[in-house]
């Protein structure tokens, strides 16, 4: 199953990213998992958060922003773990857009979020080759 | 010394000039009324026929043009002669929707080219200098109008027309250009240029320089003069009255002289359309006395400014205008184009996207810049980097095939234009053009 990612437009000036991680802190909301992409004039912040509903609504008066289904894997903490993973990815043709990784729940695990063109696809794949996807 | 391209007429006695204006008046008004289908109904709704016009304290009584008038009118309304005795049109920048087409016989080009010939004799030229014009060829009046002038005068005429700096630079050494015209900005910019070829201002033969098209400072002359070892000159005109060379400065450098043996001019009060009393600030309004092809009566530039007929040091007693103050609507002019603020929303409308937008201008390196921008709609956005680019690239291209020059469009979240009372400011001009 997929999960939700939210995509949070900032322009690239001081103060946007702090004040939105600060209404999403307020709002009691966690952020499990972050990452930003930047151009010159913007960037896009990534998160997964544990109440997604209550993230869109504190932000969504005045962010851009948007929901994007990504594929969440577990990976291991050891050497050839995203190879692994990748290989699957690779034997399903999915392309993948962008990825990034967190810290998974488990010790001695990582969470890896893919954002991919066939989500259904690399879900199966992934599971056939035995990966644990969220 | 001051030196006369027309001695005779540009240093006239000022009854000797309003004799010429009162002769002139009359006959173009006769023209225009039975020319002009357009302008002798605006006329005939005010109950006038061209005998109230004996002078031109009587011109006060016949009705503005605008430029809601030459879009209405657009394309043959103002014409003033049958096509087969216009030889050239001119335009303004722009969009299709502001467009202005302006017509020229050949007698109207040579009048023009003789105001523009008068500029550049009052900037020091003769049959002896270099004159390299690089202002645009083509529509604009810029490029043609001054060339007709330096043919005019006799000097050596380089049409470079605009851009290519490099190559501007190369014939402006190569050939010991001693004039040179263009707009302001760019005559920074080639300062600049120069002096990062390693050239000293000495090195050049420039002496002086003839910058209009868009509004300038007295610092940013001082530093033109600074960076190029020049005397620069400003020059004003629109197209809608001919081009550069309605009026001009002479080597006092303390406003424009009007050729007022060509165009009369009167300063009214935007909001009432009142005339004020000389020395008064306002809106100025041109009538053109010898016009032929495109004889506008009494058309609003609006333009902010004061006339001044305090006596020249330069022997001309033509009156003076000062630099355009601002102007008396919402038109900006960026890199020498005109910009309307409606053209913008027109453009994001097209596009798909909601009118909320802020325009910001500002100058780096002597040039203006132009940022727009535009509140997103969330539904319309991606949360890929490579999509909302090609969406900033594709409302850019959509501009600049509107407004005739490229801004940088910066998409932002909605609710983040910043407001004001509730209402949005739309233009932040960080120019300070006007002293």
């Amino acid at each position: 199953m997929a999960i939700t990612q939210l995509s949070i437009f900032l322009e690239n000036k001081p103060g946007t990213l702090h004040d939105t991680v600060k209404r999403i802190s307020e709002a009691g909301v966690n952020i499990r998992a972050m990452t930003i992409a930047e151009v010159r004039d913007f960037g896009i912040l990534r998160i997964i958060v544990d109440d997604v509903a209550k993230a869109m609504e504190v932000l969504q008066d005045d962010h851009i922003i948007t929901t994007t289904e990504v594929v969440s894997a577990v990976m291991e903490d050891k050497a050839g773990a995203l190879y692994d993973i990748l290989q699957a990815l690779e034997a399903a043709n999915v392309n993948i857009e962008y990825m990034y990784a967190y810290t998974g729940e488990v010790t001695g695990s990582a969470n890896v979020v893919f954002r991919v063109d066939d989500i259904e696809g690399a879900e199966a794949k992934l599971r056939e080759a035995g990966v644990e996807v969220l | 010394m001051t030196n006369y391209y027309q001695k005779e007429i540009e240093t006239a006695p000022r009854e000797e000039i309003l004799k010429i204006q009162n002769e002139k008046i009359r006959k173009q008004v006769k023209h225009v009324y039975e020319n002009v289908p357009y302008y002798r109904n605006l006329m005939e709704e005010k109950g006038l026929t061209p005998d109230d016009i004996q002078s031109v304290d009587d011109i006060k009584k016949l009705p503005f043009l605008s430029k809601a008038d030459l879009r209405d009118s657009y394309p043959y309304g103002m014409l003033g002669v049958d096509l087969k005795d216009c030889v050239r049109i001119h335009s303004t920048s722009g969009t299709t929707g502001k467009r202005v087409v302006a017509f020229y016989t050949q007698n109207d080009i040579d009048l023009w080219n003789e105001c523009c010939a008068r500029a550049i004799v009052a900037a020091g030229g003769n049959e002896d200098d270099v004159c390299q014009v690089c202002y645009g060829y083509g529509l604009f009046t810029g490029g043609l109008g001054l060339d007709g002038g330096s043919h005019k005068v006799g000097c050596l005429t380089l049409p470079m027309s605009s851009g290519n700096t490099d190559r501007q630079i190369q014939f402006m050494m190569d050939l010991g250009a001693t004039i040179i015209c263009c707009t302001p900005s760019y005559a920074a910019f080639i300062g600049e240029s120069l002096a990062e070829r390693g050239y000293k201002p000495e090195d050049n033969k420039l002496k002086a320089g003839i910058f209009g098209a868009e509004p300038w400072t007295e610092e940013m002359r001082r530093s033109i003069e600074k960076s190029l070892g020049i005397k620069a000159y400003d020059i004003y005109g629109l197209t809608e009255t001919s081009g550069p060379g309605v009026a001009y400065e002479c080597e006092e450098q303390t406003g424009m002289h009007i050729n007022e043996d060509h165009f009369y001019a009167e300063i009214i009060d935007p909001d009432t359309g009142e005339v004020l009393p000389e020395g008064s600030k306002g809106e100025l309004v041109f009538t053109a006395l010898d016009k032929e092809a495109f004889p506008l009566l009494r058309y609003r530039t609006r333009d902010i400014c004061v006339l001044t007929r305090e006596k020249c040091s330069c022997g001309r007693t033509h009156v003076k205008m000062c630099k355009p103050m601002g102007r008396s609507d919402d038109m900006l002019i960026i890199r020498g184009v005109n910009v309307f603020p409606s053209q913008i929303e027109t453009v994001l409308l097209n596009e798909g996207y909601t009118p909320n937008y802020q325009i910001e201008i500002g100058r780096k390196n002597n040039t203006d810049t132009l940022d727009i921008y535009v509140e997103a709609d969330p539904a319309k956005i991606s949360d890929k980097i490579a999509d909302i680019q090609d969406m900033e690239a594709g409302l850019a291209s959509a501009m600049r095939t509107m407004l005739g020059i490229g801004p940088k469009i910066h998409l932002v979240p909605p609710k983040t234009i910043t407001r004001s009372e509730g209402k949005a400011v739309r233009v932040i001009d960080n120019r300070k053009l006007h002293d």
